[in-house]
């Protein structure tokens, strides 16, 4: 059995809006292994946001237990949570948030500047490396405005990387961008999987939930579905076989 | 993060609007400047008054009637009659702190000689009156306690007058001049002495002996002002206390009443000179204080544009790890670089346009390291003061709605 990457039990959410307790997570328990991609699924108001918030360390759990790579999360500070999403974690966000007016390396070089293990020789050595592995080691001196959407957010990606986390998160990644564009980072992101990246993605598209290996489906701060994706879609294939885009010419 | 890598992602964020963190800087640089400046301005005119007042005889000491009242209208000091010749000599006998001592009565009046005439002032004192003041003799000599007794019509000319008289490089000895139709025959030339710090002109004046100028020209008895020398500058104190003992007790002044003089020590005029130039300097800083001032108020303004505006910025570095700490840092470093390079600049300007003001005003001006280091440190201390609101509203920032933020 695969090594258990993140594990959550009993986790429940609630916020306080005035007097209204508003339960978002309603005790979820979920397990994710080494190596799974896996999508979260589910409307707007399902829960999921606040699910990856959870999981991305970002957010505290009202109730319930988490480990992340063997770590149990819930009774560390503020701090201890910094470190852990500098060391562990990527994110991938759906308006790529990069630095405006910053150099892609520069801007994949960001996370390294708050461990204070890497040197500053080392840091942009390892950046570059992450932006090969996103096909962008040309584009390295090119400031957001000047890359297209897909671009930006294979920078993006890159930045997830530069830290080798043992998952990424990706909230909407694909959200802001066209069809093709979108095939192309699934596919990027299908790549990463198969060298033995975890990843979970959440996102509300099936047809882009296709392209992971588990769908885990919320609805009212449950989980009402999860099941494992067969027969799973290539990106790479059917960007192949996508009519050429004609749309710039 | 460490500090090197805070300071160069404080200035690659400050770079990112070069034309704002130039105007917020700019009320560092026109705060910290004038401030250089003004200080620069204070310290000159109190440098060059203490060293113009020493020069006329650091250890000099003035016994002057004080103003009185009649029937209670105050009357000015010139017009006491208290204080006599004979006075001074008993302050040149009774007191051993003193070692010069001249009586001191003043004139002013048209000057003639031939066709032409020019206002002046004629002085008339006694032979050790030269000592006293430290002015030299270029040319010819002082009169002789003979001229005084007899009240003999000899002068001694200043520079100025000597060029409205005569013209330039012409010696006046032994031609006869006229002081208010007084005939005088000029029988020394004095050391040009030059401007003092209050403008007035030391080269135009007119020396005689005292005992001509009370009787030929004012027609008086008393003299204006008694100026002695005392021994030396740190006996002037008890010079003072002596001359107050000897002139109390001539003028027959019971114990509680009043002086009827006032004894004023050089020591103490310069201390009164640059009290008003402290004073100046003073509120001229605090004038430039206040601009610092808004300056920093200009600072912290920015910083929360900025950070308001880099809101999501500030989410993805909590989302990659960034601790509050390391976002706090980060914009109170931005904001001390700003008032800091801002400082640095401010105090180039102050320096240079106290040079500026120098060459073209000709007003003395002294920037004394003190001035830079308490400038430099007030706008460090802006930056942490300024800075340190914005910065903590930054990193009180909770990453997940600051990563919404729109």
């Amino acid at each position: 059995m695969a090594k258990k990457i993140l594990e959550v039990k009993g986790l429940r959410k609630e916020f306080h809006v005035g007097d209204i307790t508003v339960r978002a997570l309603r005790g979820i328990d979920l397990t994710i292994e080494q190596g799974e991609f896996v999508a979260i699924m589910g409307t707007s108001g399902s829960g999921k946001s606040t699910m990856l918030n959870i999981l991305g360390c970002l957010d505290k759990p009202t109730a319930g237990e988490y480990w992340l790579d063997g770590i149990a999360v819930a009774g560390l500070s503020k701090n201890e949570l910094a470190s852990l999403r500098n060391k562990k974690l990527g994110f991938v966000f759906q308006s790529y948030n990069l630095l405006p007016r910053t150099s892609a390396i520069e801007n994949v070089e960001l996370p390294l500047f708050y461990n204070p293990e890497i040197k500053a020789k080392e840091r942009r050595e390892i950046a570059m490396q992450a932006l090969e592995s996103v096909g962008l080691a040309d584009r390295m001196h090119h400031t957001p405005n000047q890359l297209s959407g897909g671009q930006q957010q294979r920078v993006a990606i890159a930045r997830s990387l530069v830290n080798d986390p043992v998952v990424i998160f990706a909230d909407e990644a694909t959200g802001n961008l066209d069809t093709r564009t979108s095939y192309e980072v699934m596919s990027l992101f299908q790549e990463l999987n198969a060298k033995g990246k975890t990843i979970v993605f959440v996102t509300h598209e099936p047809d882009i939930a296709r392209f992971t290996t588990r769908n885990v489906v919320f609805r009212d701060g449950h989980i009402i579905k999860e099941q494992m994706v067969d027969p799973r879609g290539n990106a790479r294939e059917l960007l192949n076989n996508m009519p050429i885009n004609t749309d710039y010419e | 993060m460490n500090y090197s890598n805070l300071i160069k992602v404080s200035t690659r964020a400050l770079l990112r609007n070069k034309f704002r963190s130039f105007l917020t800087m700019l009320g560092i640089i026109i705060g910290i400047g004038s401030v250089i400046a003004m200080l620069a301005i204070g310290q000159g005119s109190k440098l060059s008054i203490e060293n113009q007042v020493s020069s006329m005889g650091s250890n000099m000491v003035m016994v002057m009637p004080s103003s009185q009242s009649r029937g209670g209208v105050q009357l000015g000091n010139d017009d006491s009659k208290k204080l006599t010749v004979d006075d001074a000599k008993a302050i040149s006998e009774e007191c051993d702190a003193v070692s010069l001592v001249s009586p001191e009565v003043r004139s002013s009046g048209q000057v003639i000689y031939a066709k032409s005439n020019a206002p002046s002032t004629i002085y008339g004192v006694s032979p050790e009156y030269l000592d006293i003041k430290k002015t030299k003799i270029t040319d010819g000599r002082i009169f002789t306690d003979k001229e005084v007794r007899s009240a003999a019509k000899v002068c001694l000319l200043g520079k100025t007058v000597i060029k409205n008289l005569f013209g330039e490089n012409v010696n006046p000895i032994g031609y006869t001049i006229r002081f208010k139709s007084i005939p005088m025959q000029v029988i020394g030339v004095l050391e040009p002495k030059g401007e003092n710090s209050f403008g007035q002109d030391q080269d135009d004046v007119i020396l005689a002996p005292y005992s001509t100028v009370q009787k030929r020209i004012l027609a008086i008895t008393h003299v204006q002002t008694i100026v002695t020398s005392a021994l030396s500058e740190a006996a002037s104190a008890d010079a003072m206390t002596q001359i107050e003992t000897v002139l109390r007790t001539r003028h027959k002044l019971k114990t509680g009443d009043a002086n009827d003089f006032e004894v004023r020590s050089q020591a103490e005029l310069v201390k009164m000179f640059t009290s008003i130039s402290d004073m100046l300097s003073m509120l001229l800083g605090a004038i430039a204080g206040i601009s610092l001032l808004i300056g920093g108020i200009g600072i912290m303004n920015i910083m929360y544009v900025s950070v308001t505006e880099r809101t999501r910025e500030i989410g993805l570095r909590m989302a990659i790890g960034a601790q509050s700490f390391d976002i706090l840092m980060q914009f109170l470093s931005e904001a001390m670089l700003l008032s800091v390079v801002g400082g640095i600049i401010g105090i180039i300007l102050g320096i240079s346009s106290a040079k500026i003001i120098t060459s073209l005003a000709n007003w003395p001006t002294v920037v004394t390291s003190n001035s830079v280091i308490m400038s430099f440190l007030v706008c460090t201390v802006i930056g942490i003061f300024f800075g340190w609101y914005p910065a903590q509203k930054a990193s009180r920032l909770d990453p997940i709605d600051a990563l919404r933020y729109e």
